[in-house]
């Protein structure tokens, strides 16, 4: 069913964060996400250098069929974003965890870490939202 | 639950994602939308489309009732299984419904209309029923597959073999039985293909068969973009019952002649038409990256008017954005197009984008 691996933090606008250890995270959209999303044909990404606030827009997605906002999940510096997603949007959806990242943060406040949901938290929060489009 | 047509199980066991439309339980996709639509495009694809409305029309009085019900003229099938797209059209002029109407016989009618208008289109075809020779009634037990593409013949071949000799002849929009079948060379991708009118109980036979010719399942997402590239009009959102076929692109379904025909909107068209001013529906094309959606904003230099966009979408064809869009008639050549803020430039082109598979806007 949907994948949520237990060693990343989430948010519940469905994006991810992986804490490399270094003061920078990784972060990307959800398994959830990309599946209710449906072909992703287009990426906007933050720029490099863009100073993001916590919960500021930080990127759209375009499936065929929507467009939806992506959100930073920290507060942080853009350090790299993932060019490949210009040309080949599609590898979100085949790898959203791995080859489909979005961008990588240098981290302004590691307490903000402390509440990112857990894989549990966040599979809660995907259940509420399939029942209600039930 | 919402209602289900009699391939709802057929779409579980092909691992369909299910959606609601207008109180169908549909499928959307069948894993990808795209690998569907260009399955379309470049073989055939197949469609359960057994949620439209489906309303015979008999009786003495039914070639004159159709006549004045519809904005085009029924009077133009002169042969059984003859078919005609029309606008069913208000005293306003507004678009009630759009549908194919099919000659089935001498006084006997089928008309196909949309699903998500059925509440509002039974009683506006019955209440103009009444007094008339006519007998209007609504088919609820049959199944519609359509099955599209530029294999479509070949697989109706190999799936119904000596059954399905006469389809090679059988021009467009024209139907001719199959046992108690009907089969139309009519469909809503620009491709070649057919619509099967049969019964609910032999639908899933007919399914399966023309999925053992190759044939891939494809769902409403994939028919969508399709319908889209091939520059045909959704009811709701190219047209509604506030929207004229003047002002989309639908000016070649209206019968003018004979000027004695008295069709419902036809003075309030004419008013329209002498008058003018009216926006009127373009295609859209944006190459650079990024898509075009429905209710964004389009300016075009020399207009204070605003137009806006109907229908949007990546095509898949073609690689980029193309949109429908009721915009200022001044001939312009470019629009600005609001996304989210900011201005996208973009191509005004004259629809279809793309038909047999092909770019075909200029």
């Amino acid at each position: 069913m949907v994948d949520t691996p237990k060693e990343l933090g989430y948010r519940e606008t469905h994006e991810w964060v992986r804490n490399e250890g270094d003061g920078t995270v990784t972060v990307g959209i959800t398994d959830y996400a990309q599946d209710s999303l449906g072909d992703i044909v287009y990426v906007e990404l933050p720029e490099l250098g863009d100073e993001l606030d916590l919960g500021q827009e930080a990127g759209v997605v375009e499936s065929v069929k929507a467009a939806s906002d992506v959100f930073a999940p920290l507060t942080g510096t853009v350090i790299a974003i993932n060019e490949a997603l210009e040309d080949t949007p599609e590898i979100i959806n085949a790898s959203p965890y791995g080859d489909g990242w979005f961008y990588r943060l240098r981290i302004a406040d590691p307490a903000e870490l402390d509440d990112l949901l857990d894989a549990q938290a966040y599979l809660e929060v995907v259940e509420e939202e399939q029942d209600s489009d039930a | 639950m919402g209602r289900r047509t009699p391939l709802y199980d057929t779409h579980i066991r092909h691992g369909a994602r299910m959606v609601d439309f207008a109180g169908w339980d549909m499928p959307l996709h069948y894993g990808s939308q795209l690998i569907e639509h260009r399955c379309v495009r470049e073989q055939a694809g197949l469609f359960d489309v057994s949620h439209m409305t489906t309303v015979d029309v008999n009786g003495s009085g039914a070639r004159d009732f159709l006549r004045r019900l519809l904005a085009n003229d029924v009077a133009r099938l002169t042969t059984p299984g003859a078919a005609l797209y029309s606008a069913m059209l208000n005293e306003k002029g507004g678009v009630i419904d759009d549908l194919i109407v099919y000659a089935l016989a001498d006084d006997s009618y089928r008309l196909v209309l949309n699903c998500a208008t059925h509440e509002r289109v039974l009683p506006w075809i019955t209440r103009q029923a009444s007094g008339q020779r006519v007998k209007v009634r609504e088919q609820t037990d049959g199944a519609i597959i359509a099955v599209q593409g530029p294999a479509a013949l070949v697989a109706m071949q190999g799936a119904f073999g000596e059954a399905a000799a006469p389809l090679a002849s059988l021009a467009s929009f024209s139907s001719i039985r199959m046992d108690d079948w009907l089969v139309a060379r009519t469909g809503y991708t620009g491709e070649d293909g057919f619509e099967i009118m049969l019964p609910a109980a032999a639908a899933e036979d007919c399914w399966r068969a023309l999925v053992a010719q190759g044939v891939r399942p494809a769902g409403l997402a994939a028919r969508d973009t399709l319908r889209l590239e091939a520059g045909l009009n959704l009811h709701s959102h190219e047209m509604d019952e506030d929207v004229t076929p003047l002002e989309a692109n639908m000016a070649w379904t209206l019968a003018w002649d004979p000027d004695t025909r008295h069709f419902i909107g036809r003075t309030a068209l004419e008013e329209l038409r002498q008058r003018g001013g009216y926006l009127t529906l373009a295609g859209l094309v944006m190459t650079k990256p990024g898509v075009l959606r429905a209710g964004q904003l389009v300016r075009v230099a020399g207009s204070p008017k605003v137009g806006v966009i109907t229908s949007g979408t990546y095509s898949p064809t073609l690689g980029h954005a193309i949109a429908l869009a009721r915009i200022p008639d001044i001939g312009a050549r470019e629009a600005v197009v609001d996304i989210r803020g900011r201005p996208a430039p973009v191509r005004v082109v004259r629809p279809p984008f793309v038909r047999h598979g092909k770019k075909v806007y200029n």
